[in-house]
């Protein structure tokens, strides 16, 4: 029940910050940050409650009573349509994430908003429980509902509150998501049909589906289906055009959950139902996929380098690091997977702060545009400061959870496509050569004095400083992210152990 | 008792420090903190190296484990072994030497304390590097210390060209770190473990000498390197590197960090004696990169682009002796360059501080007696670079020469080349010598070195004159035994000796007695073409910027409004023009609306009628 | 008594005819109001045609659907007066080929 309860919390939290508004402008921020900071203190109880060796048992895929939490009502039983969620260790890694995420979206978006506060502040809440609706849903039919549940709030926070070229971004995005979307709903179609087929009854229960042996040739089209439904969310090449629209045109705290949540719930998808329902399909397919993962590193690093504008360059970056994702996931073993999941996280708060620092410098210089700045540091040292720690972060320092990721898929990687993980590594020549480039043309260089600007002050520093200790966690010591996602990785495996196993012990 | 990890953290607390208060501590406090922490490490090392030397024993401390996943369980842990003891000696003692030096050195800089936060965080993580017990936590000091050098190549910020040097010289290594990183995947997924030592174990058990697989593995280790070491083909980041002040080119691109790719190959010597083809790509990349770079130095006018370029030579001898197995030479030539490097560098940084920032020699002349501390230094540094008889560099560049000598069919080249070398190192740096310090004055100093950028000096000076005969412990680490010199005919050995003191007659003819002169070679246009080609490097940038750069511009402008949206502007299109052809019928006539349903109707109807019938 | 006096055929074929009346007096006038009584045509020859089918075969179903139409044809008139009225006032004219708003521009 607790489950329902953090949504249903989440959902109507974003209507009292919704009226609120009427009470006090000021009012609906603080009204979004109380909840968020109280669904999650809830999740926390929650787990506290669970014994501990609950996290590290292998929870049985096709028995949601064994993972962490399970719930399930009937809502349309004539054809098995049932209102279940569950969570197991890598919901509840991404269920944190989201609201933590959540919390840096409203703090960056605290002064930014002056347009209707309660209704963006409802849409980001909203949004949110979208998102974990999604991590959580173990039925499809649920699954595809709270997909687009998710949706529908970040195309208003992109349509209303966006920049100059608002509509055309949030139609792009909307007309995206929502076409492969609906490919998405045609597979799942079609999966309860032939699952009803050979079981003998409607099903659209997660668990009642997983290791169906469907026909090979129609299983190659369903897996399709779900493969282009997550790769455009993730998003990948050359599914990826919408994004850096999107991003540019969003407000802050709508880049920030975009890039750090929303592209995860297609990483999440692909790993946790798109490869499992079809693994032959998938494992046919992996080499295409990877090959649009490479393409993706590749593609994305260099187009970084060409922008001038900061957001955009941020956005590129991003479908270049979701691309080792696509790589680790297909690569499927232990140490690419558990760095896909590490990638997911590392790579929600490294770009949530570059975003966050993009919308700093545009709330105080009223543009994005690199070839306007330069020679900020001297004005803004401790902005300066965070946005190097971030860029050196973005282009894999070890010592911070982006090289932790990419290195693990990257090993992972080279046991099974050697040539893929070459290719991909060449994409961290890439980053490095866009990430100092983007702290060149904004901090470094001869200070220009019409650009005159405030530094970070203790709010936005504070948040700035929570994520560099995430990231230098993250990086130092990821076992506990590690130890979360383990038994969900290895129960995922069984369903396709087809991958060689790493060299040297088995 | 284990207190190992003291010694990075001392430097590593420090550099927070003085990262989170963001300069706001009194200059005195930052001294303290910023010099005070590498002394501190300093002491730490002194105290390890003497117990090391009592009892010989290998050190290891695993902090924590890093990454546990399967068999894949790299920690931060130490290995502190005889090589990892100089290693260290050399980072925290010349560190400290040179955070001394910069008390004075950066005094007036305005951003003080950032600089100390970037050095201490450097020696930290060159610290990591020589102490990681395993590759990936070796890996992690090596590309801190790249960002370090980074950070600190660009210090001056506000000269976009700074800035580009900084830029070129992390993209350029990290060309090299992709192979070491391709290097250590390789390893992996064949050995099973990156722990270094169970790793050669491994090695030893499972690969003969000659398989492909030890010899692809050490090729990319060695791409690592070379980029790290400024070695032939990714040499052209250094003489760049001198953007950064002068005491950061003296501790990163002289004094260590630049031997980290000699350090690696040392480190997993044992690999490489698996794969000889890369044992003699090691000595020929030394060979090459000793001569260009050499000939390149004897081209430069910039005190400290000389510097630089005999910086790569010294690593390339440092190379050459990986190469031909004499890893204790090479690890020896390592810890006396960087003492006498550190020297040359420190004495150039206070010739360029006392002289309004002036890095022309052409420009210099005549210092001998107005800074005589520093001219002590120079020649004590250079008579040591140039491998004078009994300075330090004597004593590590002859054991390198002989031991290529000794090796198998091509030693006499690479002994010889390693001779033209030596003789080009003499020319060179007394040709800077003797047009720095004598002949007449260009431009008077504004001021003396004070204390704290003496006395630096002056222990460098005699570290670079008696450091030959420091005995460092390095039998343990390289098993195989030390090769015999005494086979050799003495006559390899006189000319060894020789060769430096005839390119210091050399030097004295053509730039301090004028008694030759080259001045008619120099101004033809063939020569002022080698000058060009030469004091450019080799042209090697220009080379780069065409093939590489330039294409890889070019590709990001011609994408960059996004070359795959077009494929979606086309549905969109094409859609569009289906629109347009079907807007017609809805023109608003509710006449037009009625008649055509009726006629639909009909239609329908009569379809339907004709199936039924 | 009782049946339809007259043949069935006749009364449907003059209900056809007068539905073809009404349909080609939609598609033809202009005026919104001759377009409103073709309306009504259409549906009172749709009603007769119930009622002598209702008398044919003596149900009331026939006579209870054309009091529905009959109740249709007057809200129908109401709303269509009322836009007739709104038409007016806004083009001030009953021609209906000068109401084309909905044209696709």
């Amino acid at each position: 029940m607790s489950l329902l309860i953090l949504i249903a919390f989440l959902i109507v939290g974003g209507l009292i910050a919704l009226f609120s508004e009427r009470i006090n402008e000021q009012l609906p921020r603080w009204v979004s940050l109380a909840i968020t900071i109280l669904a999650l203190g809830y999740i926390w109880l929650f787990c506290r409650q669970l014994p501990i060796e609950s996290f590290s048992v292998i929870p049985n895929p096709t028995d949601g009573s064994s993972w962490l939490i399970h719930l399930r009502l009937e809502w349309i039983p004539r054809f098995g349509i049932a209102f279940e969620l569950a969570m197991d260790g890598l919901s509840l890694l991404l269920v944190v994430l989201t609201l933590l995420l959540g919390i840096i979206a409203i703090s960056s978006s605290w002064v930014e908003i002056k347009f209707k506060p309660g209704l963006f502040q409802a849409n980001v809440l909203w949004s949110l429980a979208g998102v974990i609706g999604v991590f959580l849903a173990m039925d499809l039919f649920l699954f595809f509902l709270f997909w687009e549940v998710m949706l529908i709030p970040m195309y208003l926070l992109i349509a209303i509150w966006g920049h100059e070229d608002k509509a055309y971004a949030a139609m792009k995005f909307f007309i995206f998501t929502q076409f492969s979307g609906l490919l998405m709903l045609l597979s799942i179609v079609t999966i309860a049909w032939q699952a009803a087929i050979i079981n003998g009854s409607y099903s659209f229960s997660y668990f009642d589906l997983l290791g169906v042996p469907f026909d090979s040739s129609l299983a190659f089209w369903m897996m399709l289906g779900f493969f282009i439904a997550f790769t455009v969310k993730l998003p990948s090449f050359p599914f990826h055009t919408w994004l850096p629209d999107a991003h540019t045109q969003a407000p802050t705290a709508g880049s920030v959950l975009l890039a750090g949540i929303l592209l995860k719930t297609g990483a999440y998808g692909l790993l946790r139902f798109c490869i499992p329902l079809f693994p032959e399909a998938s494992m046919e397919f992996a080499p295409i996929a990877m090959a649009l993962g490479a393409a993706g590193v590749i593609y994305g690093a260099v187009l970084a380098f060409a922008q001038t504008d900061f957001k955009r360059l941020v956005a590129y970056s991003s479908v270049s690091h979701m691309g080792f994702v696509l790589l680790g996931l297909y690569a499927w073993n232990n140490l690419a997977l558990q760095g896909a999941v590490m990638q997911m996280v590392a790579h929600g708060v490294s770009t949530a702060a570059l975003f966050m620092m993009a919308g700093a410098l545009q709330h105080r210089l009223h543009t994005r545009d690199m070839n306007q700045m330069g020679g900020l540091w001297h004005n803004a040292p401790r902005m300066g400061a965070c946005a190097m720690f971030f860029a050196v972060a973005s282009l894999g320092l070890p010592g911070l959870g982006n090289f932790v990721a990419e290195f693990l898929v990257l090993v992972g990687l080279f046991a099974v496509q050697p040539w893929f993980a070459v290719i991909a590594t060449l994409g961290l020549i890439g980053a490095a050569v866009y990430s100092l480039w983007m702290i060149q043309k904004t901090f470094q260089g001869e200070p220009n004095n019409e650009l005159v600007m405030a530094d970070f002050g203790v709010r936005e520093m504070g948040t700035m400083a929570a994520m560099m200790i995430a990231l230098i966690w993250l990086g130092l010591y990821p076992q506990p992210v590690l130890d979360l996602a383990q038994p969900v990785l290895d129960s995922l495996r069984v369903f396709l152990v087809a991958s060689p196993q790493l060299g040297g012990v088995s | 008792m284990n207190l190992l990890w003291l010694i990075p953290m001392f430097p590593l607390l420090s550099a927070v420090l003085l990262i989170v208060t963001a300069g706001r501590l009194p200059k005195q406090l930052v001294a303290i903190l910023g010099a005070g922490s590498v002394g501190a490490a300093a002491v730490c090392v002194a105290l390890l190296a003497n117990d090391f030397f009592a009892d010989g024993q290998i050190r290891e401390l695993t902090l924590w484990t890093w990454i546990a996943l399967d068999n894949f369980t790299p920690g931060i842990s130490f290995y502190v072994d005889g090589l990892t003891v100089v290693m260290m000696s050399v980072i925290t003692g010349v560190g400290f030497l040179i955070h001394l030096y910069s008390l004075e050195f950066m005094a007036d800089d305005e951003s003080f304390s950032r600089y100390f936060a970037y050095m201490n965080l450097f020696v930290a993580a060159m610290l990591l590097l020589v102490m990681a017990d395993n590759l990936l936590l070796l890996y992690l000091g090596w590309e801190g210390v790249g960002v370090c050098s980074y950070l600190l190549v660009g210090f001056w910020y506000r000269d976009p060209n700074n800035g580009k040097a900084a830029r070129k010289a992390f993209v350029v290594t990290r060309v090299g770190d992709v192979a070491m990183a391709l290097g250590l995947f390789l390893l992996f997924t064949e050995l099973g473990t990156l722990d270094i030592q169970p790793l050669m174990a491994a090695a030893n058990n499972q690969w003969q000498v000659g398989d492909t697989l030890p010899i692809l593995a050490t090729a990319l280790l060695l791409g690592g390197a070379v980029g790290k070491s400024a070695q032939l083909p990714l040499q052209t980041w250094l003489p760049d590197a001198m953007a950064g002040p002068t005491p950061v080119s003296a501790l990163i691109h002289a004094a260590t960090m630049v031997t980290a790719g000699v350090y690696l190959i040392a480190r997993t010597h044992e690999l490489f004696l698996l794969a000889p083809p890369t044992m003699m790509a090691v000595a020929w990349v030394g060979l090459l990169t000793l001569l260009l770079a050499a000939f390149a130095a004897l081209a430069q006018n910039d005190i400290k682009r000389i510097l630089a370029y005999s910086t790569i030579s010294q690593i390339g001898y440092m190379f050459l002796a990986m190469g031909v197995g004499a890893f204790s030479a090479g690890i020896f030539h390592l810890m006396t360059h960087a003492f006498f490097k550190a020297l040359l560098f420190l004495a150039a940084g206070a010739i360029i501080h006392c002289l309004h920032h002036e890095h022309d020699i052409l420009r210099m002349g005549g210092l001998r007696k107005r800074l005589p501390v520093v001219f002590a230094s120079f020649l004590i540094g250079s008579a040591a670079l140039a491998a004078l008889p009994f300075t330090s560099g004597f004593y590590s560049k002859d054991a390198i020469l002989l031991s290529a000598w000794l090796t198998a069919d091509i030693g006499p080249i690479l002994w010889l080349g390693g001779l033209l070398g030596a003789l080009l190192t003499a020319i060179y740096s007394f040709r800077l010598v003797f047009i720095v310090f004598f002949g007449h004055a260009n431009t008077e100093p504004d001021r003396q070195p004070g204390l704290k950028m003496s006395i630096p000096l002056i222990l460098l000076c005699v570290l670079a004159a008696i450091g030959g005969w420091i005995n460092i412990p390095l039998t343990e680490v390289f098993a195989s035994p030390p090769s015999d010199h005494s086979l050799i005919a003495h006559s390899v050995e006189y000319i060894g000796i020789a060769t430096p003191l005839l390119g210091l007659l050399i030097a004295y003819l053509l730039f301090l007695s004028r008694a030759m002169s080259i001045a008619k070679l120099t101004e033809s246009t063939a020569g002022q073409a080698i000058q060009g080609f030469l004091r450019s490097g080799w042209r090697f940038d220009a080379l780069y910027h065409y093939t590489l750069v330039w294409p890889f511009v070019g590709i990001a402008r011609l994408c960059k409004n996004e070359p795959v949206d077009q494929i979606y502007n086309a549905i969109v299109c094409t859609l569009k023009w289906f629109h347009r052809r079907l807007i017609i019928v809805q023109n608003g006539e509710l006449r037009w609306y009625a008649t055509t349903m009726v006629f639909g109707i009909v239609i329908f109807v009569a379809m339907i009628l004709r199936h039924s019938l | 008594m009782g049946g339809l006096q007259i043949p069935l055929e006749h009364v449907l074929v003059l209900s056809a005819l007068l539905f073809c009346c009404g349909l080609l007096g939609l598609m033809l006038r202009r005026n919104i109001i001759f377009m409103l009584v073709s309306l009504e045509v259409m549906l009172n020859a749709s009603a007769l045609a119930f009622i002598a089918a209702a008398a044919k075969w003596g149900q009331a179903d026939g006579q209870v659907i054309f009091l529905l139409i009959l109740t249709i044809a007057a809200a129908e008139v109401s709303v269509g007066l009322g836009l007739v009225l709104q038409i007016q006032r806004r083009f001030k004219t009953l021609d209906m080929d000068a109401a084309t708003a909905l044209k696709e521009r």
